[in-house]
């Protein structure tokens, strides 16, 4: 098996009462629910070997080469935007604590604080400063300093999906005792229709196990709701993926929209995971026309020590004369004879309460969908 | 914040560079330097590919939590 980005696993936990108490007589900062997640996310090695948020030198080799400082692929700053008034109150302390409502997450031990630009910080990461997109929006609500430091994580992040919340040292064991070598993992902020199953099980082909990993969190309007996409998954599992050989487990972090540099980070985390490969289709993070459709994946060529394989895939269609999935490697036909899997199109379909042809959703899957009042992001 | 990039200068034979020179013309790298960075990196990162162990404990426990969530039999 890979091992972690960096060389190990970073883990960085104290589930002690003392040290919650410790937390609680320190200078508070409250955090979302999405950082909470990504508390959770450094704690438990997702994104390793980041053992906190990034100080100044790693920050700023992010944006300007999308690397750390070691010079180790990294494409998304990871970091914690404070206020001036909160600056003035952390410089009297050498530890936080980071607070969800009233849960102590974590214990911020303060190494750095900085002021940055957010339009070169959105300029570098999302190649736009239009505030049309959702990351660069996210970033200009911000505040105007990051504050940098390792973490001790002190409680886990609340999930609504316990039953599928791993941790990469738990799929680490649980690829080796599947006997699985190899492992291609797949993100998704989607519920399944054809072609994603037809992506996924061209790719389970070629290595020994297929690892599902949806992407939890916040979502722009539009996309589907978390609990649709872990319905419609289990529906599908259990008509159509073999037991012995795929596996679905999510991973709560929000969508950043970044495209090119995001598809990097997810296969970064996916390693972590333990995968050796994974998949990158069209548009990978994208949002709008704010990139180009395989951008996503020509940017993996810039990174030859990623340490996991990227397999890259074009758009799969149902053609009729073919008379099965095919895509355009493969099919010698002209469109006149393709049905295309279109997210929107079958989500317009949704939304009307109208069932998708079965050549474009799994049946099962369009039944479960069509039993939520509203299957969206609103 | 952020604008340049760090090099530094690593020597290697004329008649290397004027080979790689050669051997990039019509690909997508635009210098020799640029090449050699992608070729270095890709050799450093060769060496990742050793497997991490667990301790017993950790994955007994592991395995434990895996058995109740229904991932192993």
């Amino acid at each position: 098996m890979l091992r972690p980005h960096g060389g190990k696993l970073v883990e960085r936990v104290d589930f002690s009462d003392r040290k919650r108490d410790e937390a609680r007589e320190m200078l508070k900062i409250h955090v979302s629910i999405d950082e909470a997640r990504d508390l959770g996310n450094i704690g438990h090695g997702v994104f390793s070997p980041l053992e906190g948020y990034m100080l100044r030198e790693d920050f700023e080799n992010v944006l300007a080469d999308g690397r750390l400082s070691n010079d180790l692929p990294w494409t998304i700053p990871i970091v914690k935007d404070v206020s001036r008034e909160e600056i003035e109150k952390i410089l009297e302390s050498e530890e936080i604590a980071l607070f969800y409502k009233d849960t102590p997450m974590a214990i911020l031990h303060v190494e750095e604080m900085y002021p940055y630009n957010k339009k070169e910080y959105a300029e570098k990461v999302f190649r736009t400063t239009s505030i049309e997109h959702p990351g660069v929006a996210n970033i200009m609500k911000k505040e105007d300093y990051l504050v940098g430091g390792k973490i001790t994580l002190l409680n886990d992040p609340p999930t609504k999906f316990p039953r599928y919340k791993l941790w990469p040292k738990e799929t680490r064991i649980l690829f080796k005792e599947m006997g699985w070598r190899s492992v291609v993992g797949f993100q998704t902020r989607n519920a399944p229709h054809i072609g994603h199953e037809y992506v996924q099980k061209t790719a389970l082909t070629f290595v020994d196990g297929l690892f599902i990993n949806p992407l939890i969190g916040k979502k722009k309007k539009g996309d589907f709701k978390d609990e649709v996409i872990i319905k419609a998954y289990e529906t599908l599992f259990e008509h159509y993926y073999p037991k012995n050989s795929a596996t679905l487990g999510i991973l709560e972090t929000e969508m950043r929209y970044a495209g090119p540099r995001e598809a990097i980070f997810h296969a970064i985390m996916r390693k972590n995971f333990g995968c050796t490969h994974f998949i990158v289709g069209r548009d990978h993070a994208g949002v709008g026309n704010f990139y180009g459709p395989y951008e996503a994946q020509e940017i993996f060529y810039d990174y030859p020590d990623l340490g996991i394989t990227p397999l890259f895939f074009r758009s799969f269609f149902y053609c009729k004369k073919c008379g099965g999935v095919v895509n355009e490697k493969i099919c010698p036909h002209g469109p006149e004879h393709h049905i295309t899997f279109s997210g929107t199109r079958i989500r317009e379909m949704l939304l009307r309460g109208e069932k998708p042809s079965e050549l474009m959703m799994r049946p099962e899957v369009a039944e479960i969908i069509l039993q939520f009042d509203n299957p969206f992001v609103e | 914040m952020g604008e340049e990039k760090k090099y530094t200068t690593v020597s290697i034979p004329t008649t290397l560079f004027k080979k790689i020179e050669e051997r990039i013309k019509g690909t997508g790298f635009t210098s020799v330097s640029s090449y050699v960075t992608y070729v270095l990196r890709e050799i450093i990162a060769e060496d990742e590919n050793e497997e991490e162990p667990f301790t017993k404990e950790d994955e007994e426990r592991v395995k434990q939590r895996l058995r109740a969530l229904g991932y192993l039999d």
